[in-house]
């Protein structure tokens, strides 16, 4: 019930993850590209000796490539089955409490949301999409353009 | 066998406590099958071992139990009070006996049949009161300073561990960046040597005796050789080499089936053997043993072998290879096919080895773990298989490259040979938008690591270099990359599902500057770039066969000399080409000599002021007794000589000239090289003795080398044998078997008296003339 949340930007949006699966945030600098890997993997990056797969949140949520020319990206950093990943977000703004159970949404949203939403949850600052990062981190099941 | 009753006693002991609290729950719910099942287990369990250790009373009792429990399992029984008090009634019998047996007790008194009969449908139910159990666990206590871990628990450890050194790696990084501090740097030092010990014992603690592996092999083919009315003794070495826990785990199936292929169809029944004169037992040779970071495994037997010809019929007929193809398989390759899928030469499926599963899984089973699988046998005198498998798994030598500006590394395990694309004997074309490339005649499909990976490289095509992969079940095939850098030993993890999603890598690591690196799957690059393994190769191979069978002209190596003449060695002598630093080449014994590993050898070709600096290069020249090096600066191709030669008037290191490749190359006499180079260490004649006393360490150490030098074989007082020459200081007295001449030495440069005939001892030419005229007087 009394969840924690991440408030995050993605795509301008503000979104909601489950801040227990967000292990820390983190300035991201190196970038290594991983040719032929799905379009959402942005790439590799170390972070304290550990390998992170770089999922750009944009990508996977098909809203378009996340700018990361300019250099230093913020990124929540989540663990999924013993490998660990960042989620590239335009910003990390502030940890809630939720107010309620998520619930579905009735409204349609759009194709990417649709697919990563794990529901609405109540906050103090209103209703936040709560994000599935599961399914963030998986993205598009569309493997590389060949 | 002690080691094996005690882990057979750890493993009842485990069984036994995990069964506690499952017995109970029995007992209120006899219905429920879960328990039922994990009771069975054991008695099974412990019959199993029972008969194997010899005791009879335990796999009696056991025995029972497990056949009213397999009663009750197929539902044939009910479980009613009376059968599971009777069941528990035996399991705490067991416990007493295990007990017994751990503490090297006799086994307790007392009659098990009524614990038997009490098993039987209907009969009255037995209650043994159990005290003896009791009283024999607080004894326990004194087992050995073991404890078991398990293995997800050794693996955190090692996985911690392997983080630490990456991050020691990073703060080395950070340490060199920043300002030196010296007891920063000394702290660090410290740090990191403590790091390494520990990761080597980590390492350790995983490595197990693949002896682990071997125990069961004697029972396993005794058995297997029982059922097949065969006799095969097995001879098994090398126990104590240690293997990766994992590794272990991972080659005993292939192992297994091997074993089971050498006595099914390896090794003949006895009266086969007597007919075809060998010994009515067949000797199946298992052994292991270390070779750098790779363990060798044979598995050697003296059975019929494998037929070839029989191999390559049932290939033709399968369909694996055609007619032609056949044709021109060499004796190797046609043993090779028995890898192939679906290829069997036994002529009925039986019940031992012919279970659906073929050399192909066995092969494919160890290469997945970087190992390889070779076979060589001899009809009608038995085959060896050989299964060589990297020490461990998480740590990979990989040998790292770039493709436009990014780095990755690629399993050296993989790595047959590296080559310049514009090297001489390098080509490399495109036929339909494929790359080939022909590397010493053999053709080689081409990957270009750009295009696979959709990077553009800045490297023109011709100047990239072609890394030669042999990726697991597959042929080879050339990757081009930009550059090569480095051979680097990687900790290797697996890397997420999305990366690993693309088929082209095996893991990720970390480099030493921190960047993460990409590490390749070769067989995955090949498939993704397109190439066609398997057929490829052969097929390349048989184009390449009738071409040299035609030329009748002799190859030769062409190269240039370190002087810049162009030459060429033939071939055949030439065993292979080594790379040395400079300072391994020295000047000493009046010889240009050169150290490669262990052995020093003459070096010709050049000449001191060659070979100042840097590295230097040379071919290994073999007459099959003797080596010497001949340094040269480059090779420049492999050519045939079928011009005339030009033969030089006089002998020297040049034998004559021809036309090569269409311009004249110096052709170099290996004959004269040999002769000149190793004439002295070659010319056997029959040695004289020289007695020098073995007590004088002056005489041994000093003395001794001078004597050698000039010819003689140097012996001392203990070896019973005729001297020809005796050398021995002034005023002591001469051993018995002393000859009629000897060699005074005084230790004063002065001559005490005009009668003293001896030579003062650092009198080099003096002792050398004596040595020679003692010498004369036996006729060579």
């Amino acid at each position: 019930m009394n969840e924690l949340l991440l408030v995050v930007t993605i795509a301008g949006e503000r979104v909601a993850l489950p801040a227990a699966a967000v292990e820390s945030v983190v300035e991201l600098d190196t970038l290594i590209p991983v040719p032929r890997a799905a379009p959402h993997v942005a790439g590799l990056s170390a972070l304290r000796s550990r390998v992170l797969t770089v999922i750009d949140c944009m990508r996977s949520l098909e809203l378009g490539d996340t700018d990361c020319s300019d250099g230093i990206r913020e990124a929540a950093v989540v663990e999924l089955d013993g490998h660990h990943y960042a989620l590239i977000v335009d910003m990390v703004e502030d940890v809630l409490e939720a107010a309620s159970d998520p619930v579905p949404v009735r409204a349609a949203m759009g194709v990417g949301w649709e697919r990563v939403s794990d529901g609405m949850v109540e906050t103090e600052q209103g209703p936040l999409l709560l994000i599935d990062v599961a399914a963030l981190v998986a993205g598009v099941e569309a493997k590389a353009a060949a | 066998m002690d080691d094996l009753i005690a882990d057979f006693v750890a493993e009842c002991r485990e069984m036994l406590e995990a069964l506690g609290g499952e017995i109970v729950a029995w007992e209120a719910q006899p219905d429920d099958r879960a328990r039922l099942d994990s009771i069975f287990r054991f008695v099974h369990t412990v019959k199993g071992n029972c008969g194997f250790f010899e005791f009879p009373r335990l796999e009696a009792l056991s025995h029972a139990a497990e056949d009213a429990l397999a009663d009750v399992r197929a539902g044939r029984r009910h479980p009613d009070g009376a059968l599971v008090s009777a069941v528990l009634a035996v399991i705490d019998r067991i416990g007493e006996m295990v007990s017994a047996i751990e503490a090297g007790e006799d086994m307790p008194t007392g009659d098990d049949n009524h614990l038997i009969d009490a098993l039987a449908p209907g009969a009255e139910g037995v209650i043994v009161p159990v005290v003896v159990a009791a009283e024999a666990a607080t004894k326990a206590s004194a087992a050995p300073r073991t404890i078991r871990l398990s293995v997800e628990l050794l693996d955190r450890v090692m996985s911690t561990v392997s983080d630490m050194v990456l991050a020691r790696n990073e703060l080395a990084r950070r340490l060199r960046e920043s300002t030196s501090d010296v007891p920063v740097d000394g702290a660090f030092e410290r740090l990191s040597s403590i790091i390494a010990e520990m990761r080597d014992a980590i390492t350790r603690t995983r490595m197990q005796r693949i002896e682990n592996l071997f125990v069961g092999l004697p029972r396993m083919v005794r058995d297997l050789s029982a059922e097949l009315g065969k006799q095969v003794l097995v001879d098994i070495d090398g126990g104590d080499v240690e293997l990766d826990r994992e590794m272990i785990e991972m080659i005993r199936d292939p192992l297994t089936h091997i074993i089971r292929n050498a006595v099914d169809h390896g090794i003949e029944k006895p009266s086969e053997r007597l007919k075809s004169g060998k010994r009515e037992i067949g000797v199946l040779a298992v052994s292991a043993r270390q070779s750098g970071n790779q363990i060798l495994i044979d598995i050697q037997d003296d059975g019929r072998g494998i037929d070839g010809k029989k191999l390559v019929e049932k290939a033709i007929s399968n369909g694996v290879v055609t007619k032609d193809e056949a044709a021109q398989l060499s004796p190797r390759d046609q043993l090779a096919l028995i890898f192939e899928a679906g290829l069997s030469t036994a002529k009925e499926v039986t019940a031992i080895s012919g279970r659906g599963v073929g050399m192909d899984v066995v092969r494919s089973n160890v290469e997945r773990i970087g190992g390889i699988v070779e076979v060589d046998s001899k009809p009608g005198e038995g085959t060896r298989m050989t299964l060589r498998v990297p020490l461990t798994l998480t740590i990979i030598p990989a040998l790292t490259v770039s493709i436009a500006g990014q780095h990755f590394a690629i399993p050296r395990s993989a790595i047959e040979e590296i080559v310049r694309a514009n090297g001489e004997s390098v080509t490399l074309e495109h036929l339909g938008g494929a790359g080939v490339a022909t590397i010493r005649g053999r053709r080689v499909p081409e990957v270009s690591l750009a295009t696979v990976l959709g990077l553009d490289s800045q490297v023109d095509e011709q100047d990239r270099t072609l890394v030669v992969l042999r990726p697991a079940g597959g042929d080879v095939y050339a990757l081009s990359v930009d550059r090569i850098h480095d051979h680097e030993e990687l900790v290797v993890k697996p890397a997420a599902p999305a990366v690993m999603a693309t088929g082209l890598y095996a893991g990720t690591t970390l480099a030493d500057d921190g960047s993460p690196i990409l590490l390749f799957d070769p067989a995955g690059i090949a498939a993704v770039g397109g190439v066609k393994l398997e057929v490829q190769e052969r097929t390349a191979r048989i184009a390449e066969g009738p071409a040299s069978a035609i030329s009748k002209a002799t190859p030769v190596l062409l190269f240039r000399g370190l002087d810049g003449g162009r030459r060429a060695l033939r071939l055949a002598v030439v065993d292979r080409i080594e790379e040395v630093p400079a300072s391994a080449v020295r000047e000493s014994a009046g010889q240009l000599r050169v150290q490669l590993g262990e052995a020093i050898l003459p070096l010709a070709g050049a000449s001191a002021s060659d070979v100042a600096d840097g590295k230097v290069r040379l071919f290994r020249l073999n007459d099959g007794l003797h080596e010497i090096g001949y340094a040269f600066a480059e090779v420049i191709d492999f050519a045939t000589i079928d011009r005339d030669i030009i033969h030089s008037e006089r002998p020297g290191e040049v034998s004559g000239v021809s036309l090569v490749n269409n311009e004249p190359a110096e052709l170099v006499d290996a004959h004269w090289l040999f002769a000149n180079h190793q004439a002295a260490a070659a010319a056997k004649k029959e040695q004289l003795v020289c007695l020098i006393p073995d007590w004088d360490p002056w005489m041994q150490n000093m003395l001794r080398p001078l004597v050698e030098a000039a010819g003689y074989r140097v012996v001392d007082d203990a070896e019973n044998e005729k001297a020809d020459v005796v050398i021995a200081c002034l005023g002591e007295e001469l051993p018995d078997n002393a000859s009629h001449k000897t060699i005074w030495l005084r230790s004063e440069p002065e001559v005490a008296n005009t009668k003293d005939f001896s030579i003062y001892r650092y009198d080099r030419a003096g002792l050398l003339m004596a040595l020679k005229s003692a010498g004369g007087g036996r006729g060579k």
